[in-house]
């Protein structure tokens, strides 16, 4: 049971691993190609193929191994080169340690040995499946020279220089729409002065105007109308008190700074990642749940650095200075790749808070109802931070009631009470609200 | 004409030249206002630079951001775990089994956590062993939130480690050791196989070690019997449900009689089947929870109850005793034993006699008749002490020879009579060592406090019938820096291993016999056949008499009439031995007999109050008051509240155990007198004098009227002969109203002002209680406050009739010898002189009445007269038959209390939690811990009831939805039906028409509470039989 669970937990870093590559920009997407075409061509000449080397390394050793990075194992940037420099050590010990590495240690090899204590005793998954070209392939992959830094920064300068260009466009536009309006208004000036100036030359009687009552004075006179109007502000401002107090308490759109800034938009937007891997007892539990800081390690254990779009206002080193706060919260230390035992909980800043008299259960919603969880939580993999979706007020959950059938399909529940209901009703599906979720001891107790 | 009345504030005004008066007259402020001290002084008045307008602005200031702070909500924090712990999900509750052995109650439960609080104690229904939670069991989680906690270990007052502890100790055991010197472990009774074996290495250690077992309420006298007879330390046990006959002497067996939790089985044979019950014959002189349940009850004093027994041993077994019993006496203890020998085997008699002889009696009674209820090859275990082996100790003590004195579980200067002796023998202890959740009458006198864990957060073994074994393991981590006895004789006999470790080692190698310890932890009980070691704790050294016809005789001989009033010790259903006493929900508990809460008292026969002058007078607001008496026993006085008792034996008072605690418990909870003060010789009988008292006590009673006065639609009954012979018409007859000048039925639709609405598609929820099944016990009502957040109101509030439990128990009496008799009475009744003084006789009860016991709560009416009346209609039906009340819509107007027939709904006066008014559980963090997340806690001005657990049967849909299946008879519960383990309660889906409460409700004995008013609820109720077969 344990052993699936971990594999699991490995198979999901590695489709994360993934999908963060596949969203990178475009920029990045299109240097990255050039660079490495140039690459391909001068390094197939010697061996393996990177390209598909890259690929067979993040599906097999990125959950433990980085290029440039110390992780649960070494570092492998240029590891076959490092080997034989250092200690001698041919592609055959390569091959060796790789399909079998407990043999190794167990044969005495003194490097391996060193290496195994070195990293806590943790012996690398054997990997007898890999032949050897596809080692050759992951070799050549980890012989490439490091290069992604500048990539990087090409791309945020592209996206900022677009998005100035932009800014001013508009404003250059106003500019011009605002000096337009002023030639306008000289030029009406100028030609009423020149009308008047042909008058007085021409001896014209410009119309004198007569003295009438000012309208406002008219208005004042007038009782009825004033009752109509007084009538009207009362209605109106009691129109608005109403509207006032009636949403006291309702926090639509309350979108409150938290501890750590947690992308939702990086998270379920851009990686796709499931709702409910992270909020896993809206399942079965009322409460959706906050994901305890082991849930967030599961992955972050590896991914340790930040590296899909930026923008000014949360760049890489932002994104990255937010996962090293997870790390201080959780007690990891990254350097040493383990626990320091130091742990210290995040205090979220609850969004959506239902009194206390309302009983909500997420479990009824999203596990029988199979409702999505955007019908609530709105476009949540669009944000950046975390708000309230929904005015959560009772009318908005009554009027969801009124208009949703009941998810009856393969559950053997609602079977009969359906069969019996709709036909008393007449009608083909169930609305929640003729099932009887419009009581109030429903929701009431 | 104007009144020449004059009116007067103080008696100072009587007094024409009064200063005083003259002054207060004028001067409504008697001291000058202090001004000047407020103001300041002029000088720096004038120095300062602050003007009148800057003051202004202050001001204005202030206001203004008090008022745009107050605007924003404020911000709550959602802290998740770091790492969470797989078992708990937020949101969904776990349940440990374990089990309760405070040395009083010793029950298997089941113990749901939410988010790992601990919330509410059930039933564990894999335990077959007897003692299933009782009214304190239940309420037992809240002593684990008890904010009066010793939090951590002490000596002499001051707050310690548990290592200075531990070397502070250890030096002064060792050098007892070194001395010689006794060293004694006073403990309660653990029944626990590992404790025993602990204390054996400890003996082996130390040497010079005796362990004295001490309960507060002795059941000696029935060890010393079993003893003698079957040669080990326990009590014969009894399974009533495969009695027919059943004749106790004093035995209050419903109650808390050896142990008790006998409940369950008795019920059993008194529903009727296939038209046999059981027979149940009382003979006792407090009316108990026993007798008020028994078909034929005799008061009479416990003197005469010795003779009794012995002439019902002569009479079943053989022999002949003197003594002379009143005829009417005699004739019933003749009729009693010619039953019993007619049941045979099918018969039981049980004694609370506290007297070896009259325990001895029982036994042979039931040997001869080879009773089948009758079980001495299984004894129950949890109760062990010695009354000789605690005299003793105290003599020891006060003689200087014991080195240590070890307690645990036990307040000896709380529950012994001869306290003081205590005292002084525990000063002239070198080491004194007290294992106390609290700083109590016994703990503040010891040197060393050592904090021990609640059961909820310890590990514990007990066997609680021989090879019955049970568990106990922790369901949250220690709230304080405790330790449990049994460690601490871990660590003194130098065993590094933690007690969880020690028992799962010593159930391995002794108990389980190659079964799996996580299993029996799963299940929390264990049934083995491997006898364990026992440890020879002392016992009594007085020879025992041999049992034969001789104990008859000498029981006989020992009956010995005087003209003082006798006095029974008792303990009430919610108190106990009184270890709880600071449990707010106990203590606002209503005694199912007495109705009376946050008390204990004199009960007393009408008869001998008259004599002696004593009175109970209602008050205009509703609320009892009652005479004070001095109670008198060897010197020893107590002035003490008089309730005036029917069926109170004539010669006889009653006072109940565990009241009068003075430390370690609110100042609410410091109720009642202590009656261990006259509990003289661990005798539970007393000779006292009795005189009247100055003064007059306030009781809080919740139901004033006793009787019936022949309202045979509240409660129905009848005789098994009648439910026998006669068709149901004669005895359950559906109430009738002339419809054309043609009877109809109340509940044809044709006379019914009301639409009825379908109710025949999804669930229906009913809820049957069984009157014959319910004792009366109160688990029910406890539950229900653990369950739905009922608030304790506080004795005041409940005098003021504002009470808030959900569910009550009704008790009514007969005001003629039955309530048949009671109905015949009204029946006849006929003319206006007559009706007047009839029915005022009818208010009284009678000497020896009947008692019927009704839990009552809403009765969830389909055509309720409270939702027609709610101007917010905040009280509506649901399909599923449920009366729901949204309590965010209640606007208070009382109105639906005030139309509901059945007076179950609840008014909310104050904010009954945060608030110090009301100083109970509520009003601290550590306490508002036991609080069910899923139901609200209301607040004031708000109207509240019983909502047939609503959450709970949502919440049992709700599983069934997620899982996709059906649902089963059974799964539904309330909190009351889940907690009655006599089958009184029963709740299901009548639409479900396999389901047990369907057939419930066909049943010829259902009736619905007040049918005539036609409100036809969902909660039935099914008529009383009473078996009055004589002979």
């Amino acid at each position: 049971m344990k052993k699936s669970y971990q594999s699991l937990e490995v198979n999901l870093t590695n489709n994360m691993r993934q999908v963060i590559h596949r969203n990178l920009s475009k920029n990045i997407l299109r240097l990255c190609l050039i660079i490495l075409v140039a690459f391909t061509t001068s390094l197939s000449a010697q061996d393996g193929d990177p390209v598909k080397g890259k690929s067979l390394f993040n599906a097999n050793c990125a959950a433990c191994h980085q290029l440039d990075k110390k992780m649960t194992g070494p570092a492998l940037r240029n590891v076959e080169a490092r080997l034989s420099d250092e200690h001698g050590l041919d592609r055959e010990w390569i091959n060796a340690w790789i399909r079998n590495s407990a043999g190794v240690i167990k044969s005495g090899d003194t490097y391996a040995n060193k290496i195994y204590d070195e990293y806590g005793g943790a012996a690398m998954t054997a990997m007898p499946q890999l032949s050897d070209d596809d080692i050759n392939n992951i070799l050549a992959y980890t012989a490439e020279e490091k290069k992604a830094p500048a990539a990087v920064t090409a791309g945020a300068v592209g996206n900022q220089a677009t998005t100035t260009s932009n800014g001013i466009s508009n404003e250059i536009i106003l500019g011009a729409l605002a000096i337009l309006f002023a030639l306008l208004a000289i030029g009406l000036y100028l030609v009423n002065k020149t009308l008047r100036r042909f008058a007085t030359v021409q001896n014209l009687d410009l119309p004198e105007e007569t003295k009438t009552t000012p309208i406002w004075k008219a208005f004042v006179q007038n009782q009825f109308l004033m009752l109509v109007v007084a009538i009207f502000f009362l209605l109106a401002s009691a129109y608005f008190v109403f509207g006032y107090l009636s949403q006291i308490g309702v926090d639509q759109g309350y979108e409150p700074v938290q501890p750590i800034h947690f992308s939702h938009k990086i998270h379920a937007g851009d990686n796709g990642i499931d709702c409910k891997y992270c909020h896993s007892s809206a399942r079965v539990s009322k409460h959706s749940g906050i994901p305890s800081l082991n849930v967030c390690m599961n992955c972050h254990k590896s991914i340790y650095e930040y590296n899909g779009g930026t923008s000014p206002e949360y760049s890489k080193e932002f994104y990255d200075g937010e996962i090293q706060k997870l790390y201080a919260a959780a007690g990891w230390s990254d350097a040493d790749q383990k626990y320091t035992g130091d742990s210290q909980p995040v205090k979220w800043v609850r969004i959506h808070n239902l009194p206390d008299f309302a009983y909500f259960n997420h479990s009824q919603h999203v596990t029988v109802a199979g409702v999505e969880c955007q019908t609530c939580h709105g476009p949540v993999e669009e944000m950046e931070v975390m708000y309230q979706h929904a005015p959560l007020t009772m009318g908005w959950c009554i009027d969801c009631h009124r208009t949703t059938d009941v998810n009856v399909k393969d559950n053997s529940y609602y079977t009969k009470i359906h069969e019996e209901l709709s036909k008393k009703y007449g009608v083909e599906n169930l609305t929640v609200a003729q099932m009887g979720g419009l009581e109030c001891g429903k929701c009431h107790y | 004409m104007s009144s020449n009345k004059k009116y007067w504030k103080s008696v100072e005004e009587l007094n024409e030249n009064s200063s005083i008066v003259e002054t207060l007259k004028q001067n409504e402020f008697v001291a000058e206002i202090p001004t000047d001290e407020f103001l300041g002084d002029k000088d720096t008045l004038e120095a300062t630079s602050t003007t009148r307008r800057d003051f202004l602005k202050y001001v204005g200031f202030s206001t203004a951001a008090a008022s745009l702070a107050a605007c924003e909500g404020p911000v709550k924090k959602s802290i998740p775990y770091v790492v969470q712990p797989t078992e708990i999900i937020p949101g969904v509750a776990n349940y440990y089994a374990s089990t309760i052995a405070d040395g009083f109650d010793f029950a298997s439960v089941l113990v749901k956590t939410r988010e790992g609080r601990p919330i509410k104690i059930e039933n564990n229904t894999m335990a077959a062993t007897n003692g299933s939670a009782n009214a304190r069991v239940n309420a037992s989680v809240l002593g684990l939130y008890d904010s009066l906690r010793v939090q951590g270990p002490k000596k002499e007052g001051e707050s310690i480690s548990w290592n200075t502890f531990d070397a502070e100790t250890n030096q002064k055991l060792t050098d007892l050791k070194v001395s010689g010197k006794q060293i004694v472990l006073l403990t309660q009774t653990f029944a626990s196989p590992s404790t025993s074996k602990l204390i054996l290495e400890f003996k082996e250690k130390y040497g010079n070690v005796s362990h004295v077992v001490y309960d507060a309420v002795s059941e000696s006298a029935a060890l010393d019997a079993y003893q003698a007879k079957y040669g080990e330390r326990g009590l014969a046990n009894y399974d009533f449900s495969k009695a027919m006959t059943i004749v106790s002497v004093g035995a209050d067996f419903l109650g808390d009689w050896q142990g008790g939790g006998f409940d369950s089985g008795y019920s059993k044979n008194r529903v009727p089947d296939h038209g046999k019950m059981s027979r149940h014959i009382q003979f006792e002189s407090n009316m108990s929870l026993s007798g008020a349940n028994a078909d034929k009850r005799i008061p009479l004093t416990p003197t005469e109850q010795k003779l009794a027994l012995a002439k019902l041993y002569s009479y079943v077994v053989g022999g002949s005793v003197s003594g002379n019993l009143p005829d009417h006496i005699e004739d019933a203890v003749k009729k009693a034993a010619s039953q019993l020998k007619k049941a045979g085997s099918n018969g039981v008699v049980i004694t609370g006699i506290q007297d070896v002889n009259a325990q001895t009696i029982a036994l042979e009674i039931n040997e001869s008749l080879s009773s089948k209820a009758f079980d001495p090859k299984t004894p129950i275990k949890t109760r062990q002490g010695s009354n000789n082996a605690v005299a003793q100790l105290i003599t020891d003590m006060k003689a200087g020879k014991v080195g240590a004195i070890i307690m645990s579980g036990v307040n000896p200067m709380y529950t012994l009579a001869n306290a003081s002796d205590f005292a002084e023998g525990l000063k002239k202890t070198d080491l004194s060592i007290a294992f106390s959740m609290k700083v109590d009458e016994t703990s503040s006198l010891t040197n060393f406090i050592a904090a021990s864990p609640h059961y909820l957060e310890s590990w514990g073994d007990v066997e609680l019938k021989k090879g019955h074994y049970s568990l106990t393991q922790p369901t949250i981590r220690p709230l304080f820096d405790t330790r449990q006895f049994q460690d601490a004789l871990l660590k003194w006999t130098g065993n590094d291993v933690s007690y969880h470790d020690y028992i799962k080692d010593a159930w391995g190698t002794t108990i389980l016999g190659g079964s799996s310890f996580n299993q029996a932890l799963h299940d929390g009980v264990y049934v083995g056949s491997i006898a364990t070691e026992t440890e020879g704790t002392t016992i009594a050294e007085e020879a025992v008499e041999t049992p034969s016809g001789n104990a008859a005789r000498a029981l006989a001989a020992s009956a010995k009439s005087n003209n003082e009033l006798e006095l029974t010790l008792y303990t009430k259903v919610g108190m106990g031995d009184g270890q709880q006493a600071n449990n707010p929900w106990l203590q606002e508990f209503p005694d199912p007999l007495t109705r009376t809460s946050w008390d204990n008292y004199l009960t007393i026969s009408k008869a001998d109050a008259d004599r002696i002058g004593l009175s109970n007078t209602h008050v205009a607001n509703g609320a009892l008051n009652g005479s004070y008496a001095n109670v008198s026993v060897n010197g020893a006085t107590l002035k003490v509240p008089v309730i005036i008792q029917p069926g109170q034996a004539k010669g006889s008072v009653g006072l109940a155990f565990g009241y009068g605690r003075t430390l370690g418990l609110k100042e609410e909870m410091q109720t009642g007198v202590n009656a261990y003060a006259l509990y003289q010789n661990f005798d539970t009988v007393q000779s006292v004098t009795v005189e009247p008292a100055s003064g007059e006590h306030e009781f809080a009673s919740v139901q004033l009227h006793n009787t019936l006065m022949g309202r045979g639609d509240i409660i129905r009954e009848t005789t098994l002969e009648i439910f026998n012979t006669s068709d149901r018409n004669v005895w359950n007859k559906v109430p009738t109203v002339s419809l054309n000048h043609i009877e109809t039925p109340v509940t044809s639709p044709e006379v019914d002002l009301w639409d009825e609405f379908d109710r025949s598609i999804g669930h229906h929820f009913n809820l049957s209680i069984d009157l014959n099944a319910c004792t009366g016990c109160g688990a029910c009502v406890i539950a229900c406050h653990a369950e739905n957040n009922v608030p304790v109101v506080g004795k005041t509030e409940v005098r003021r009739s504002r009470d808030m439990h959900w569910l009550r128990i009704d008790r009514y009496y007969s005001s003629e010898d039955s309530f048949v008799g009671d109905n015949e009475k009204k029946d006849n009744i006929s003319g206006l002189g007559s009706s007047l003084s009839e029915f005022s006789e009818m208010e009284n009860a009678s000497v020896n009445p009947q008692v019927a016991f009704q839990p009552v709560m809403c009765q969830h009416c389909n055509h309720a007269p409270c939702e027609t009346v709610c101007p917010v209609a905040a009280t509506s039906h649901g399909r599923q038959g449920q009366n729901q009340m949204a309590y965010n819509r209640c606007v208070g107007t009382r109105y639906c209390a005030n139309n509901c027939p059945y007076k179950v709904r609840r008014f909310n006066w104050f904010l009954y939690n945060d608030n110090d008014e009301f100083d109970y559980h509520m009003n601290d963090d550590l306490g508002r811990m036991v609080l069910n997340p899923d139901v609200v806690v209301r607040s004031r001005g708000v109207m509240e009831k019983c909502s047939m657990c609503i959450q709970k049967t949502q919440k049992t849909i709700l599983d069934a939805k997620r899982d996709g299946r059906e649902i089963k008879d059974g799964e539904f519960q309330t909190a009351c039906s889940a907690a009655c383990s006599n089958g009184a309660m029963t709740f299901g889906d009548i639409n479900d028409k396999d389901s047990k409460v369907a057939k419930l409700l066909k049943d010829d004995r259902m009736y619905h509470l007040l049918e005539t008013v036609g409100t036809k609820p969902n909660v039935q109720y099914h008529t009383k039989v009473r078996n009055t077969t004589e002979a």
